[in-house]
């Protein structure tokens, strides 16, 4: 078997990988719960939430970080997620040959520290960030510069695994994760490296961040039923539940894993990526660059739509995204769509934002190794809108040989991958 | 591997609108404002006319500042490429943008700090207050990657976009990932770029709390160190066209210069850290240069083990520090660096240019950029 694709580039295998999701810590329990159609989704109890529209995500509360703020979470979720990913690939876990790309949500002081600044500033009357700055010129606040600059959570991450080069913090939104692991594979191709650690995380539930979400009515407000809430592709779905988690994956030259005698688990065949300029928060009516970046990401990894037997969606529950989702893989697939498998990981844990495509990922592949397909759960108002077999309500068993998985986002950002169990060799 | 070169550049800043008055600004004193965020001086951006890249007043009030600057330099940027009006070529072309994130609420953070203070029940007026003053769309003028988002829109550029975070590293990086990818034959062209304004006080907040603030007169970044050392932050935003050699010919666009080669690193900086990578750097880039483009901050240590590397590497060489001129931009740092150094070259002022990223808190870049 060559160890090239028909291109000519350096196959990318998938030798680690690691999961931390509302459902629980590790890849395993994750998918347990995910297969079993256990929903993560819970009240808030991390801040009061009389007030809100919404009253329910996938928090992680398992885990404590100190000071509490989504840099510090975020950072967490990556360290566990990469420590399992890592140790699973058996490269060396202070030493890693190669470089971090890791999608991170943007940060910004949180309402407790600037609470702590004005406080500091002696101000009684009005507040306003004179004060602030004032407080700030004591020195007291000194560790907070580093909390929260964009590049911390990355510098800390690449410190700790010891991996090589400057690591690159990425955003695209929704679609931040698949990203990540697009650069991870781009930059294999390239030679440039035999090894990429790829990781998306996201712990930014806070007060400011759902209620901007809740602003744009991008929020699920369905709260009596939280497990309930997440419903993709259903009539009756309103929104997406936010969620946490981190995922991490190590790629590598697939000829250098089997070189080091490493277990190869799957192989990221394919990524499709294309800009829309249509609106800010929605996408082009047509669905034209979804589609796009959908027949890209096949075209790049060489497999033919007819192929494909299982697509891990993007699903995020919102009436748009669904819609445009559904309409966009039609396009591709024509009348195959309606029995080609779809699921939607969100239904049970939310839609963990930054994290989102590296977790989707993982569950990508873990449904390539286990032949398990999991659920949408939920699915009980269909929409005759979206004529899907999206696995509704209970895991599916099936042979899974190549799978899309889809991430969309604000801003324009659709960026789609391929993974197989098997390279398509020349 | 294919060459890469420039062949558009848009920039904006103090200095004003486009490479000839930045170039020309090289001999100068900055613009300072000193005043409106007494004691932090900041470098103020030119007042520009918006409409001029961005026609749309719609999307003109869809956006903070730092979009704003950054959709005006990166519409300049095409328009010196020559390539505003190819829509085709637009929709293939990649977008690589580095950036923090956008601006606040001023005055409803300063009005919920207030009555945090005296508020029965804390998170519950928290969740009130932000439910009710928050302008919905103020998230879209916020999240990172909107500023790329804004581009496309604008501009059409929508082959694919990724946004690179983590202060001045994320504009070495820009560069240096489109730079690979073009010369490795992934892509063809790239709008690479970052935008930054220094005249929000969130963004002195940070910055003051770790101590990196020059709070006296301007003075140029080599003499700060002496007085204690310090950033003077500068609102500007700089993009550039980046193709292969055979991609700009093809299309008859004249390169301005030629990336040579990018390298950067990280490392646990203690005392002669930065010295040190700047020596490794340069040696990968294996350049001779006859000029100097710096990123140095004026913070103290860094700076002058920057002067002192700079010293060994390019002896002889003027050395221009890009703070000088526009202020120091963050994320956007590395990218006008890029920019004054391709202009020297064009206008045959220098034939090897060295532009260097020290990154205030962390992170090392440097860029070689030679004659076309």
């Amino acid at each position: 078997m060559t160890l090239r694709d028909k291109q000519g580039r350096p196959l990318v295998a998938v030798t680690g990988m690691g999961v931390v999701t509302s459902l629980g810590q590790g890849k395993d329990a994750t998918w347990a719960a995910l297969t079993a159609g256990r929903s993560g989704i819970h009240r808030i109890n991390r801040f009061p939430t009389e007030g809100l529209r919404t009253t329910i995500a996938g928090t992680i509360d398992f885990i404590d970080v100190e000071p509490f703020c989504a840099p510090m979470l975020s950072e967490r979720l990556a360290v566990l997620a990469a420590e399992e990913a890592i140790g699973q690939s058996g490269l060396a876990s202070n030493d890693f040959p190669g470089a971090l790309f890791i999608a991170v949500p943007p940060v910004e002081m949180e309402w407790p520290q600037r609470q702590a600044l004005a406080e500091a500033s002696g101000q009684t009357g009005d507040v306003t960030y004179r004060d602030l700055l004032k407080a700030a010129a004591t020195g007291r606040f000194k560790a907070w510069h580093d909390l929260f600059i964009f590049g911390t959570v990355a510098d800390r991450v690449a410190d700790q695994f010891g991996t090589k080069g400057s690591p690159i913090s990425l955003s695209t939104a929704c679609s931040s994760g698949a990203t990540a692991i697009q650069l991870g594979v781009e930059a294999i191709r390239r030679g440039e490296t035999d090894a990429a650690l790829c990781i998306g995380t996201d712990g930014s539930v806070n007060p400011e961040s759902l209620i901007r979400f809740s602003l744009l009515s991008a929020l699920s407000t369905q709260n009596e039923n939280p497990e309930g809430a997440s419903k993709p592709f259903s009539k009756n779905r309103d929104g997406f539940v936010m969620g946490e988690g981190g995922a991490a994956l190590v790629l590598e030259n697939a000829e250098a894993a089997k070189a080091r005698g490493a277990t190869i688990l799957g192989y990221v065949l394919g990524c499709g990526e294309k800009g829309d300029n249509f609106h800010r928060t929605r996408s082009s009516p047509d669905g034209s660059p979804a589609i796009a970046a959908i027949r890209q990401a096949l075209d790049d990894a060489g497999v033919a739509p007819d192929e494909i037997d299982y697509i891990n969606a993007h699903g995020t529950s919102t009436p748009e995204n669904d819609k445009m989702e559904s309409m966009s893989c039609a396009a591709v697939f024509g009348e195959r769509m309606a029995s080609l498998p779809i699921s939607s990981n969100k239904s049970m844990i939310g839609h963990t934002l930054t994290a989102a495509g590296a977790v989707e990922a993982v569950m990508s592949l873990l449904t390539i190794a286990t032949g398990r397909m999991p659920p949408t759960i939920n699915h009980q108002v269909p929409d005759p809108a979206i004529p899907l077999d999206v696995v509704p309500n209970v895991a599916r068993d099936a042979d899974v040989r190549y799978v899309l998985s889809n991430s969309f986002g604000f801003g324009g950002q659709n960026t789609c991958l391929v993974f197989g169990a098997e390279p398509k060799g020349a | 591997m294919r060459d890469v070169v420039i062949t558009g550049i848009g920039i904006v800043s103090c200095a004003g609108e486009g490479l000839d008055a930045h170039l020309a600004a090289l001999s100068g004193t900055p613009d300072t404002d000193a005043e409106t965020f007494a004691p932090f001086p900041v470098h103020p951006v030119k007042a520009l006319e918006w409409d001029r890249q961005i026609p749309k007043k719609s999307d003109q009030r869809q956006m903070e500042a730092w979009q704003r600057l950054g959709c005006y330099a990166a519409g300049l940027a095409l328009d010196s490429a020559g390539v505003k009006a190819d829509a085709d070529l637009k929709g293939r072309m990649q977008l690589i943008v580095s950036a923090g994130g956008g601006e606040r609420d001023y005055a409803v953070d300063g009005q919920i700090l207030a009555g945090l203070r005296t508020a029965e029940n804390p998170g519950v007026f928290l969740n009130e207050r932000l439910m009710g003053d928050l302008r919905p769309t103020l998230f879209l003028a916020q999240l990172s990657n909107l500023l790329a988002g804004n581009i496309s829109i604008v501009h059409g550029v929508t082959g694919g976009s990724r946004t690179f975070m983590g202060e001045e590293s994320s504009g070495v990086d820009a560069i240096r990932i489109a730079g690979e990818r073009i010369a490795a034959g992934q892509d063809d062209i790239f709008l690479v770029g970052g935008a930054y304004n220094a005249e929000r006080p969130d963004v002195l907040l940070i910055y003051e709390m770790g101590g990196f603030l020059w709070k006296k007169p301007y003075a140029s970044v080599w003499s700060r160190p002496a007085e204690g050392g310090g950033m003077i932050l500068g609102s500007a935003a700089c993009f550039l066209v980046l193709e292969s050699r055979e991609h700009a010919a093809a299309r008859g666009a004249k390169p301005l210069a030629v990336l040579e080669g990018v390298a950067s690193d990280r490392s646990r900086r203690q005392p002669g850290s930065v010295e040190q990578a700047l020596h490794g750097l340069s040696r990968k880039l294996a350049g001779k240069a006859d000029v100097v483009i710096s990123g140095a901050t004026g913070v103290k240590g860094i700076t002058e083990e920057e002067q002192a590397a700079l010293k060994d590497i390019a002896p002889g060489a003027p050395v221009h520090a890009t703070g000088d001129v526009i202020g120091h931009a963050m994320e956007a740092q590395a990218p006008a660096g890029v920019a004054l150094a391709a202009g020297l070259i064009a206008s045959g002022r220098a034939s090897d240019a060295l532009v260097t990223s020290v990154g205030h808190w962390r992170g090392e870049g440097a860029l070689r950029l030679t004659k076309a």
